[in-house]
């Protein structure tokens, strides 16, 4: 058994059983970040906010909601909204951060793929945030069924009729998921279970895998230079900090992004109390129906660029359905960015400017995804279905074939100068 | 030596006995994701098909679904041999009312005779065959059985089975 | 000024991105319409100068009063809303705030022929006769009697009509509003026994099931539409249904543009009731991250300052 001395003071006590100088110094003080960086690295603090915020709003909505087919409705648009103190800025809150935490998520990983950061160790810190993505999806999905408005109910009858197209066992499993021949009241309460309990708990623990693997690898810097951590940081603790290419996680590195995050929160509420309609889909705003299909519809924007991947096979290539196609595409669409570390064939880390041919196709990539983005909400009819289908192989050609060769013949070239 | 084969092999007797109560506890959590009994069982609507006038289209609901129910006349919404039903004198087209593509209701445009679904603006004609847009096949046939004149939704009859044989 | 750069970059594809998720994609979903006018041109203008006491002659001769109540004048309805329904489909109006609620025009056109006013001919003809009959005189000029009822119900109005009132008359009879605790048989009482809840529900559901053999289908509960539809489809809707929903079920009302607006204010008040509150936190909350930010810049230059 350890021997414990008096101790002088609260501090010392619990540094005595916690360690909490040891491990403040470990977390913050003496985890290194690189100085040359920009404000794009400051989006993780970002996401963890917003995540933050989902959950302190959630908890407070979960204490007035009603996961009944019958109450869920009115639980939500009365007594949330019109009844409970503040329920209005709860859920304004809460919808309107479900939806902006993706473009962060999105401005997140576009970051990590123009400066290479998913390469060279850093393999985990890209694949524990792509599980976080399609986490996040997940969460974000059965989330939007919970208010059980008219686009909750079809985009959770339609996303779930999707599984009914995996060969032998889709009926089944489509039955077996909603707990009904249709989406119904077993269908609600599940995905009220994932969606207030396991999901997050999943996610939770994911968020701390992402943390710890940037532990050994580092986080990259804006020239993708490999730094000495352990000579820089000596450096830095010897008041050299002028030429230390490091500075600590705290205080320093949080300076700047507590700034970048009070910018951002000023547009987050702007969104809340003004302009809210782009999270908080106006037809949502009738109960749902399950005899009176809408109109139109369609996921919300973030799923939009996968969903136009799903639909862009609008005609049948020999024995292939339509269908079969437009699933699979799907299917790639929405596991390749998990390959990113091995479809980048080459070893080189510097940012996208400084690659050539990488540049270009970064670029076309973006181009690409809003275009699929935009389209996946326009009715698929006539030229709107070809720029569909346009877009949609040119995703999966950029992808398979496009990033591979690229980044091969960067690869001989830099083998070559070597 | 012997000792230590002795030890692998309780071992792998304990670890394949902990996983098999894995798998136990699996199946019941698969087993709780099932639909319940009940709603396996509310599956049986009846439908009395005897008042229906030529050429009128109806909706009814079975399992959470909309039925569609089109009573041919046979001059301008033409028989479809290989497609509809005979139940009493009638032929009548019935069909699942929900887009094999993703699952929206198609509308009966009385006027075109055809089925058009708003989602993804996929058509049907009036012998439930998909015509246009990205519907993969013609609208589903409910499982049915034909009592006299009344139509059992939820039983596979043997005029459903000649059906289903044929398209 | 790197970060300004990338910061600009970002901002364009996000701006990109919405426009094209937000404004372009609904101009493309929906159809454009013009904006209401409350002008009904198609209704001719009122020919004669309108007598209200001489409309009150009209008015009682005529027989309106076997349908209508006009409350304000002790009139009393001849019938409870669910025996009228069954009768007409739909509980007929209470008059007494007409002459405020409807457009003049549109209320002289009403009284000569419904169904053409409400451009409901597609579903009223000769076959099937519009519940409310077509006024062909008392025997004197029709022109001049029809003015003189439109003179004496504009006579008997309140200057000004409530929100709510303008939306029980002109809507709350097809549509309910639950949030307000509004049903089409009229405002739910406080109900001690089960039985009593019972009977309200009994009712409720008969005069649902006349109106939807009336109408063809219900008409939805509108609690939430200020959120769903938003301030200009509500108007546009009500100015003309036929024009944003051809082939609907719902009669045009032909409400002035001031009693449309006291109706939408009053589904502001039930499905948006928080606005206010909404409008006087923001700006605070939004003032307070002004100065976070500004206090965290500081901050970060005093960080930041020996590291360069």
């Amino acid at each position: 058994m350890a021997h414990f001395e008096k101790a002088n003071s609260v501090y010392e006590w619990l540094d005595q059983r916690l360690a909490v100088s040891k491990l403040t110094k470990v977390l913050m003080t003496e985890y290194w970040i690189p100085k040359n960086i920009n404000f794009l690295w400051a989006m993780g603090v970002v996401l963890m906010t917003m995540f933050t915020i989902l959950l302190i709003s959630g908890i407070f909505l979960l204490m007035y909601y009603k996961p009944d087919t019958k109450l869920a409705f009115d639980s939500v648009n009365y007594t949330i909204m019109q009844e409970v103190w503040f329920g209005w800025l709860w859920r304004h809150m809460h919808g309107v951060a479900a939806s902006v935490v993706f473009l962060v998520i999105y401005i997140h990983m576009f970051t990590g793929i123009y400066y290479g950061s998913y390469k060279r160790g850093r393999e985990m810190i890209w694949i524990s945030g792509m599980l976080l993505f399609v986490t996040f999806s997940a969460e974000a999905f059965s989330g939007y069924m919970l208010p059980w408005g008219q686009m909750s109910y079809w985009a959770a009858q339609v996303i779930t009729n999707l599984f009914g197209g995996i060969p032998f066992i889709g009926d089944e499993l489509v039955i077996w998921i909603r707990g009904n021949f249709y989406v119904a009241d077993a269908t609600l309460t599940r995905f009220f279970m994932l969606h207030v309990l396991l999901l997050p708990l999943v996610i939770m623990g994911i968020i701390g895998l992402h943390f710890y693997s940037l532990r050994i690898p580092h986080v990259n810097n804006q020239e993708g230079e490999e730094i000495d951590f352990d000579a820089e940081a000596e450096k830095y603790k010897a008041g050299r900090k002028a030429e230390s290419k490091v500075i600590p996680f705290w205080p320093v590195f949080l300076s700047k992004d507590l700034f970048v995050l009070g910018v951002f929160m000023i547009f987050y509420f702007y969104l809340v109390f003004y302009h809210y309609n782009f999270a908080m889909d106006p037809i949502n705003f009738d109960p749902a129906n399950p005899m009176k299909t809408p109109p139109h519809i369609y996921p919300e924007w973030y799923f939009l660029w996968s969903y136009e991947v799903l639909r862009g096979f609008f005609f049948d290539v020999g024995p292939l359905s339509a269908m079969d196609i437009g699933l699979a595409a799907f299917g790639i669409a929405n596991v390749i960015f998990f390959l990113m570390p091995w479809l980048d064939k080459s070893p080189v880390v510097a940012p996208a400017h400084k690659r050539g041919a990488f540049k270009i196709w970064f670029w076309v990539l973006v181009v690409d995804m809003i275009v699929l983005t935009i389209w996946g909400k326009l009715p698929p009819t006539g030229a709107n279905a070809w720029i569909g289908f346009f877009a949609s192989v040119t995703f999966l050609i950029l992808l398979l074939v496009a990033l591979p060769m690229i980044t091969k013949k960067e690869a001989q070239r830099a083998g070559g100068a070597a | 030596m012997a000792d230590q084969k002795r030890r692998d092999f309780l071992g792998m007797v304990f670890g394949g006995f902990a996983a098999a109560g894995g798998v136990a506890a699996l199946y019941a959590m698969k087993r709780t994701w099932d639909p319940l009994p009940s709603v396996m069982a509310a599956g049986f609507t009846t439908v009395d098909l005897s008042p229906m006038k030529p050429g009128e289209f109806r909706t009814v609901t079975w399992r959470g679904k909309p039925i569609f129910i089109l009573k041919k006349d046979n001059t301008k919404l033409k028989k479809c041999d290989d497609a509809d039903v005979k139940v009493g004198e009638g032929d009548y087209l019935v069909r699942i009312g929900l887009c094999t593509h993703l699952g929206c209701i198609p509308a009966w445009e009385g006027d075109k005779q055809i089925f058009k679904c708003a989602c993804h603006g996929g058509e049907f004609d009036a012998c439930g065959t998909n015509t246009f847009g990205p519907p993969p096949r013609p609208l589903d046939i409910p499982p049915f059985k034909i009592e006299g004149t009344k139509l059992v939704l939820g039983e596979e009859g043997p005029e459903y089975k000649k059906l289903v044989g044929k398209a | 000024m790197r970060e300004l750069k990338i910061l600009a970059v970002v901002v364009f594809f996000t701006l990109v991105t919405y426009w094209g998720v937000e404004p372009f994609a609904h101009s493309q979903m929906h159809a454009h319409h013009e904006p209401a006018t409350f002008k009904y041109e198609d209704l001719q203008p009122l020919a004669k100068q309108g007598n209200p006491q001489k409309g009150a002659e009209v008015f009682m001769n005529a027989g309106c009063t076997g349908c209508h109540s006009v409350k304000s004048q002790n009139i009393p309805a001849p019938m409870d809303p669910v025996t009228a329904s069954a009768s007409y489909g739909v509980n007929p109006p209470d008059l007494s705030d007409a002459g405020a609620l409807y457009d003049e025009k549109f209320l002289a056109a009403v009284i000569k022929n419904p169904a053409h006013a409400m451009k409901l001919e597609h579903k009223f003809n000769e076959n099937r006769p519009f519940p409310m009959p077509n006024f062909y005189g008392v025997g004197g000029d029709i022109e001049q009697e029809v003015a003189d009822i439109v003179a004496y119900l504009k006579s008997i109005a309140p200057k000004k009509v409530e929100p709510k009132e303008a939306f029980v008359n002109a809507c709350g009879r097809c549509h309910d509003m639950k949030y307000d605790n509004w049903y089409v048989i009229g405002e739910k009482p406080k109900m001690d026994t089960e039985l009593e809840k019972a009977e309200f529900n009994k009712k409720h559901a008969e005069y649902q099931a006349n109106l939807k053999k009336y109408l063809g289908t219900n008409p939805p509960d509108l609690s939430m539409y200020i959120r769903s539809r938003g301030h200009e489809y509500i108007r546009d809707f009500i100015e003309d249904p036929q024009k944003i929903l051809h082939g609907t079920a719902m009669p045009r009302v032909g409400l002035t543009e001031e009693s449309t607006h006291q109706v939408i204010t009053y589904m502001e008040n039930v499905g948006d009731r928080k606005k206010d509150k909404r409008n006087s936190l923001g700006p605070l909350v939004i003032l307070y991250f002004v100065i976070f930010a500004l206090l965290a810049y500081a901050w970060k230059k005093q960080m930041w300052r020996d590291l360069h």
